[in-house]
């Protein structure tokens, strides 16, 4: 069976559960290999944990600089194992990171480019959600090796403990004149909350929660439901909540089991990002928001007073009360 | 020093997208076309950058006759120049061609200092041509900028994506791509777009930008659409008008559908 690539989405430590829905993927189509690229002694870390999800190879890309450039380190490393493996295909994570990366291999290689897969058939088809859910599309590859962007939370990652066989690439030196260097980095915290694509729950705040203390009640109710919080760029945009947790056309595109929206208004950028969610909840003031015309539980209402409600009741059924 | 920026016009994102004919292209020519909101912002900073720096601005974009109009809006916002990429063998380009072909029609611009570009077109969701038009110029990528200093041959940006914030710093020439938060564009005066017809505009095609290309058919696409289904319009479920218990019946819904 061919080889097929994965490229590690890890902080140096610990290997993101993208990775592993990848590592499932690439099972359908061939023999998972991993690409870590990192400061050297990352791969070694990683190693066993890929191992339990399919990598039967590891290869590893490590330099002192690899975390001090933009992208071009795993440009360079995925197309020096593309050499090396012959790989039946390329899957990235459809990350703001990932999409550039794959973009970038693609271009080098004149590759066929699939971006934001939901789902991989054997036959290398893939099936896409475009325009913000109006249009389920199929397609393929046909010329070049494929390299594919899938989207996070699309998979459910599963264990396939193997042995892996570690190998070294040996990147080439980054020309600095062509690179972008990062001299500063402030992460997200992630927090205890699950990640706004993976969560099987997301409760967002729009411009109706007010202010930022408002998006308490939002908060509450995730915590209870052990989902992540979202919001409207009308709310980011006002300063009630960090952009990252933005949801929609300029944000984040989520597709939970279920999605409440609290004091949203349903403007069709905002619906981009979440109208392929299975259950959809809204509560809204004005019985004439277009999000209540499409929410399967609509409620109309002020959300400060259901919202409440609501959390009570959850966190009574989780103690059983 | 020139700045080019890339923009592209995108179907009105308030109306309806359909895909058409057997090839499952986006229908065009059904759509209302608008230059991309991001780009146009693009453009604002090449503008700003402009008078700074005392560049001259080449607005750039690939697309069917239609897209001079985009070009136009830019010259109108007070770009220099233009040139239009238009050629019938691009219809149904793939990512990989559009960049390609941008990246060619960048070289054609002497002495670029900076690339301009939208960090995301409402139509493609590719979020990935101006990273791949930056590896094919050989460019530093400072992509999804919230920010940009341009300042003693070096620029630097904010990068902001999911996982937080970076910083980054890469001498020119460089490629840059914008956010939405990055400023507000202005808004072209009528004299300005009363100059904007008169302000040079090249149109040209695949034969000028790769004239090596032997003819044997240059490559559009390297994917397929094997199948394309409208999904279906979501439609409203229950509705409750909150008298006190609709929390209550939200939570005994929730449990029902087995939601919590
Ligand atoms: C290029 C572009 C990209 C965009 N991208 C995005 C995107 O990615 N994501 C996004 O969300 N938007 C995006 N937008 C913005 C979008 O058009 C809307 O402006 C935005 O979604 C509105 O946010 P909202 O629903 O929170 O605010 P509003 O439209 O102001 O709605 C607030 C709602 O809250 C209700 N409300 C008020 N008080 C209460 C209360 N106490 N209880 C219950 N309900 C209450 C009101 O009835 C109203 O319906 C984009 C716009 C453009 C032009
Ligand atoms: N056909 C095009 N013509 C000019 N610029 C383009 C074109 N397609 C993409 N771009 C540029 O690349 C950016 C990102 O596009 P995309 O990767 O398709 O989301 C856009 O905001 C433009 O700046």
């Amino acid at each position: 069976m061919p080889d097929v690539l994965v490229l590690v989405d890890q902080d140096g430590e610990r290997v993101h559960k993208s990775t592993y829905e990848l590592l499932t993927a690439a099972r359908r189509l061939g023999e998972p290999a991993a690409v870590v690229v990192g400061t050297p002694g990352t791969a070694a870390r990683l190693e066993a944990s890929l191992a339990r999800h399919g990598a039967r190879s590891v290869y590893a890309a490590e330099s002192a600089e690899a975390d001090e450039f933009l992208a071009t380190p795993a440009v360079d490393a995925l197309e020096l194992a593309v050499g090396e493996a012959s790989p039946a295909a390329v899957l990235v994570s459809a990350t703001t990171d990932g999409k550039e990366v794959a973009g970038r291999l693609a271009a080098r290689l004149d590759a066929g480019l699939l971006i934001d897969a939901v789902d991989v058939d054997s036959s290398g088809v893939v099936t896409q959600v475009v325009f913000g859910g109006s249009y389920t599309v199929r397609s393929q590859v046909t010329h070049g090796m494929p390299v594919i962007t899938v989207r996070p939370g699309s998979f459910e990652a599963e264990e396939c403990p193997v042995r892996a066989e570690e190998k070294k690439l040996t990147p080439p030196p980054v020309a600095a004149a062509a690179c972008a260097r990062i001299t500063a980095r402030r992460r997200a915290i992630a927090g205890d909350r699950p990640e706004l694509t993976e969560a099987t729950v997301v409760v967002s705040g729009g411009r109706g929660v007010g202010g930022a203390e408002g998006f308490r009640v939002v908060e509450e109710l995730a915590d209870a439901l052990g989902g992540a919080v979202g919001a409207s760029r009308a709310a980011v945009d006002a300063g009630y909540y960090p952009h990252r947790f933005q949801v929609g056309q300029t944000g984040k595109s989520v597709s939970p089991q279920l999605y409440i929206a609290l004091g949203i208004s349903g403007a069709i950028q905002h619906l981009a990002g979440m109208q392929t969610s299975k259950t959809i909840v809204a509560v809204n003031k004005d019985p004439e928001a277009p999000i209540l015309d499409l929410a399967d539980y609509g409620v109309v209402g002020d959300l400060f007073a259901v919202a409440p409600e609501v959390t009570r009741g959850v966190a009574a059924r989780r103690t059983g009360g | 020093m020139n700045i080019v920026v890339l923009v592209k016009q995108v179907p009105d994102t308030s109306a309806e997208r359909t895909l058409a004919g057997a090839d499952h292209t986006l229908d065009r020519e059904s759509a209302d076309l608008v230059l991309d909101e991001i780009d146009e912002r693009a453009a604002e900073e090449a503008l700003t950058l402009k008078e700074d720096l005392g560049a001259e601005v080449t607005v750039v974009s690939m697309g069917p006759d239609a897209a001079l109009e985009a070009i136009r809006k830019v010259l109108a916002m007070g770009a220099d120049r233009g040139i239009h990429i238009c050629d019938d063998g691009l219809r149904g380009a793939d990512v990989v061609t559009t960049a390609r072909v941008l990246a060619a029609a960048v070289r054609t611009v002497a002495d670029v200092g900076l690339v301009l570009a939208g960090n995301a077109t409402t139509d493609g969701q590719a979020s990935a041509v101006p990273a791949m038009v930056a590896d094919l110029l050989g460019l530093p990528q400072l992509t999804h900028a919230r920010e940009l200093n341009v300042d003693a041959g070096r620029v630097r940006a904010e990068r902001e994506t999911e996982h937080g914030e970076t910083t980054l710093d890469a001498p020119l020439p460089a490629l840059v791509s914008v956010t939405e938060k990055i400023n507000e564009p202005r808004y072209p005066s009528f004299k300005g777009i009363m100059a904007a017809k008169k302000k040079p505009v090249e149109t040209v095609g695949l034969d000028d930008l790769f004239p090596d290309a032997d003819g044997t058919g240059f490559r559009t696409t390297r994917t397929r659409v094997v199948e394309a289904v409208p999904r279906p319009a979501r439609v409203a479920g229950m509705r409750v008008t909150d008298d006190g218990s609709a929390g209550r019946r939200l939570v005994d819904h929730l449990i029902a559908q087995k939601l919590v």
